[in-house]
This record gives C-alpha cells, structure tokens and sequence, in this order.
C-alpha cells in the first residue's frame, strides 16, 4: 500500500508546488509604517544594532586585508569634507592655465605684478571713528607698508578717489564701522581699478592676542594668499596682495596671509622662523580679522557689478563656493 | 478751516487756504484767516507751520550731503554666517597651510641666499659660512638658543628684540640639523672654547662630537659613556635646564641607560673633562 500512497503525496505535493496565491501580510518595507510605537521602537534598535556590527565586521575585514595585502592594500578611504563635496564651478582655474596667464598679463594688476610701481596705500575709517576703529586702523598702517592712515572728515567716496589719485596713492582702504567697532572694508584699487567691499568680522588687535605691537619690524612682509581657486577668486587675491610691497624684504621674516576658506577670508600675521626643512615655526602677531566678499564692481567705486553676493540665489546649496 | 456755520454741510465743512512760500507773510495769512478764533489755536497753528518748514529745509539739506545706506541685519541669517564662519576656521587650518606654503617657497628657493640648510647641495654654500654656523652653534650651548639663520642675517635683524623673542618662543631641542660628519672634522674652531684642559685632538674630536650629540639627544637623555660620568652628566643636566621638554623623563632614576639606533662613538677612557664642561654651560 505503499505505492498509491506515495503517489497521492507526490501528486499532493505536485499540487503544492503549482503557485498558490494564498493571502499573506505584505512585505514592511519601512520601520515607519508600523503604528505601534513599542514595536517600532523595538525594530528600529534592532536595526541598528544590527548595522552597527555589519559595520565593526567590516572594518575588521578591511584591516585584515590591508594587512595581509601589506604595501598593494587598496588606500584608506577618506571622509567626506565640504571642501571634497564642494559643487564643481565652471571658473575654477589650476595656477597654470594659459588662458589665465593671458587675461591675468592684460588685466588692471598686470601693472602691479610688472613691478612698474610702489603700492602706497590710503586707509581712512568712516565719519565719526570710535576708539576700536582708530586702533584697527593704525594696525593696518603697520601690516601694510607704505600706508597712510587719514580721518575721514566727512568727504564722499567720490571726491576722496579724485583727491587720491591725484596725490599718487594706487588703492585706497576704507574701514567702515558699526556699533563702535569696525565691520566693513572697501577696497578701492585706484587708476580705474576694480571696488571691493567686505564684511569684517571678528577683528583682533594685537593686545587681543597678547602681542606687543613693538615685536612688529618694519621690514616689508611677505603675502600669502592660499586657497583662492576660482577666477573670482584669483581677482580678489590679486587685489589683496596688490596692496602689499611687491618685493618683501625676507630678512624681516614676516608673512601675512590670506587664506580662502568657504568664502571667508582669514587674514594673518605672522613671524616665521625655518627649524629646518621640515619645519617652520610661526609666532602669530598682529591683527587678525576675516573678511567676505560682498560685491566686486569694476570701476573704481562706479561701473557695474562683476560679482554681488544675492543671497536668495547664491546661497541655496551649501556646498557651493565663489572664492 | 471749518466753521460752525456749515456744519450741516459735510462735505463742505472744510475750507483749505494755501499759504504763501514766504514764511513771514504765511503767518500773516494764518492771522488774517483765523481772526475771530482763539489765540490758542493761531498759535498753535503758527507752531505747526513752523515745524513743518524747518523739516522740509532739514530733508534738503540732507539729501545734499551723504547718506549712510543703513542695511538691516536679519538676526538668523547673521547667526547662521558666524557659524559657518568658525566652522571654516576650524576646516582651515591656517597654520598648516601657512606653514606648506613656506616651507614650498623655501624649496622653490625664494630664500635661496638666506637660509642654508645642510641637506641642500654643498655646492652652492661657501665653506667658510658652514664654519660661521658651527661655531655659532657651540657658542650658543646655552640650550635655549636656536640656530637657524646666518650669522649675517643675525646681525641684520633687530637683534635685542629678536634675541629676546628666540628665547621666549624656540624649543630647546637644537643642534640636530647640523648634524653632519663634516662638523666633528672642523674642531679647529670648535677649540677656543676648550682652552683650560690638555687635550689631544682626538679627545678634543670625540668631546665634541659627544657634546653635539649632547644637544641633541637631550631631550632624551641619552648617553653612550659608560661610568660614573654618565650619572654626573645626567645629574647635572636635570639640573641645568629644568625648562627641557625631556625632564619629565629625566626625574626618573638616572640609571636608565636607553639605546637609540644611532651610530655613536663609543669612549672607553672616563672623562673628567666633561663633566666640567657640562659645569660651564649650567
């Protein structure tokens, strides 16, 4: 009796096999979608118990590779910065790029650059100047050489750009000031030169940083300017640095930086002394403040805009940068 | 004006005179007008013309001259720029970044004349100024000295200031950069500074390779002699600079004797010069 009833299985199992379509629960395809919030809670420290030890393992796994790989091991991943995410701008430059060397020999710089000339420096404050402001002021004078620092005395950009230009000044600076301290720093590079304005923020004296003023020789200093990748960028570098002497005297051993980090520009001063050559070893002194560029014009305080900070269009995505 | 006359009039209650540009003969008009009214109100309205007058001439007066562009600050948008403003302070890194682009200028040689370090080609530097810097460094033993630049360079910068500076700011542990087989054959000048004892040159050569190796190794505490000598010098050296970053190794018990994978000389002979050396520069 064996046989039949091996055979009604088989062809009860064949049934089986024929697909079914029996009612079942569907598939949770989200933690969320349960309602009941213990269970939910429950899963969702499962889960990522469970991810956690996936991770751990995989870590071990990978270190174990890279070990037994020895030198071939594949390289360590990186994390993420902003700096890696940043959004890819049309105008960013490498430092060498024809087409760039080109603009930049024809542009309001190239005279600069040619050393056809000293830079000499105007810097005046706003109207009604407060002791911070004063005391700002006298700092860029000894931070840029050949500077001249001058009141205000109630006279428009305007005129005080005709006055310069014919006095031989080549940029002139001016300090605006809000709430008794300064926050704002127009840059006006003179025969017919491009306008910036920036915002300052955080301006440290040198008393702020516990530096005497006195440590700061009068040789010429040396500028950095670090980081600044698009053309944009490359514009407001050259004009920061058009400020400074273009030949730096290296015996005094003082370096002012510039550093383009997310749109903020981080000023510096240092003294710098080589350990060797690995090492350097920086004494900071001297001011300290950042700037962000609002809005570069392309004549000297007139002409229109090459770049203005819109914040509604530019500043939706946080991983896009001008500088 | 209204009157009481036409107060059934609504819609012609008020009457409106229009006063002359003149403010002198305006005040005329107002008294001719309000004649049988209070005093109060002529004068009131008299004060009223003339408030207006001087703000019109004020506006004037300021749209001639300069207005400052007052741009309100939204409280959330300027918040949110300071936070991303030291976030990318911290990203930055400034001094790192400082320091690449320095130590990349002084490979591209924009210092070329200046710093002469003695791993770069012997060719291009004078022997003379290798002599200058080695006597510069057995000179300035007093351990918080560096000597980095050129004696020329030295006697460029402001000096007191600087000097003072040097020892405020540099770390101690100098005298590794020269560091080269080249130094412990020039003893020539390194003798002035033995005067008192009797040596030969051989002790003069091992003495002083040992004191450079001193220098460097100080932080440490290293020391290849064997003999009493060892814990004389260790002693005095914990002594000497208590300001050394290694003297938190050194208030161990000095007999720990640790080996670095170093070449060294090996001095078999005690030396009681050198005891009295280390005597010197404390």
């Amino acid at each position: 009796m064996a046989a039949p009833s091996e055979e009604i299985e088989i062809e009860e199992t064949q049934e089986e096999i024929v697909p079914e379509i029996r009612p079942c629960k569907p598939a949770r395809s989200n933690i969320s979608d349960i309602k009941n919030k213990n269970k939910r809670k429950k899963l969702c420290i499962e889960l990522k118990r469970k991810k956690r030890t996936e991770k751990i393992k995989e870590k071990k796994d990978r270190k174990k590779e890279a070990k037994r790989l020895g030198d071939d091991a594949p390289p360590k991943k990186q994390p993420h910065t902003i700096e890696s995410l940043r959004e890819k701008d049309e105008t960013m430059v490498d430092d060498e790029d024809d087409e760039l060397e080109q603009e930049e020999a024809t542009d309001t710089f190239a005279s600069y650059f040619s050393k056809s000339y000293v830079p000499k420096v105007l810097v005046t404050c706003s109207d009604n100047p407060h002791t911070k402001s004063i005391a700002f002021i006298r700092e860029l004078c000894r931070m840029i050489p050949n500077s001249q620092p001058m009141w205000r005395k109630r006279s428009s950009i305007n005129k005080m750009i005709k006055r310069a230009t014919a006095n031989g000044f080549t940029d002139v600076v001016i300090v605006n000031e809000d709430k008794r301290i300064p926050n704002g720093l127009l840059v006006v590079h003179l025969p017919e030169g491009p306008t910036a304005l920036f915002r300052l923020s955080n301006p440290k004296l040198c008393k702020e940083i516990h530096r005497d003023h006195k440590e700061i020789s009068g040789h010429r200093p040396e500028v950095i300017l670090n980081n600044f990748k698009t053309r944009l960028g490359r514009v407001v570098a050259r004009m920061l640095g058009a400020l400074f002497h273009y030949e730096p005297e290296f015996k005094g051993r003082r370096a002012c930086t510039f550093h383009n980090q997310r749109d903020y520009i981080f000023f510096r001063h240092h003294r710098y002394e080589f350990k060797n050559q690995e090492r350097v070893k920086l004494r900071e002194m001297g001011p300290r403040f950042t700037l962000r560029l609002q809005w570069l014009q392309q004549g000297a305080f007139e002409g229109d805009y090459e770049w203005a900070l819109k914040r509604h269009e530019m500043e939706t995505s946080r991983r896009k940068f001008f500088l | 004006m209204r009157t009481a006359e036409r107060a059934f009039f609504p819609a012609k209650q008020w009457e409106k005179v229009k006063l002359s540009r003149n403010f002198v003969k305006a005040l005329q008009q107002i008294d001719e007008n309000l004649v049988f009214w209070k005093k109060y109100f002529r004068q009131k309205c008299r004060q009223r013309l003339l408030k207006i007058t001087q703000y019109l001439t004020r506006m004037r007066k300021i749209k001639l001259g300069r207005q400052k562009k007052l741009i309100p600050i939204k409280r959330k948008v300027d918040l949110r720029i300071k936070r991303r403003e030291e976030k990318a302070l911290v990203a930055a890194r400034i001094d790192n970044a400082i320091e690449k682009q320095l130590l990349q200028r002084l490979k591209d040689g924009t210092y070329e004349r200046i710093y002469n370090f003695p791993q770069e080609a012997f060719s291009v530097r004078v022997d003379g100024k290798e002599e200058e810097s080695d006597i510069e460094e057995e000179e300035l033993d007093d351990k918080e000295e560096e000597v980095e630049t050129d004696e020329d360079v030295v006697g460029e910068l402001e000096k007191e200031v600087l000097e003072e500076e040097r020892r405020e700011e540099m770390d101690s542990d100098d005298g590794e950069e020269e560091d080269d087989t080249d130094e412990e054959r020039e003893f020539v000048a390194d003798f002035e500074e033995s005067d008192e004892e009797d040596e030969d040159l051989e002790d003069a050569a091992n003495r002083m390779s040992l004191s450079s190796e001193e220098e460097e190794d100080g932080d440490s505490g290293d020391n290849e002699n064997e003999g009493e000598s060892d814990l004389e010098r260790e002693q005095t050296k914990i002594s000497d600079s208590p300001n050394k970053k290694g003297s938190l190794k050194r208030s161990k018990p000095p007999q720990v004797i640790k080996r670095r994978g170093r070449a060294r000389l090996e001095v078999e002979y005690e030396e009681p010069e050198t005891s009295t050396k280390v005597k010197i520069t404390s």
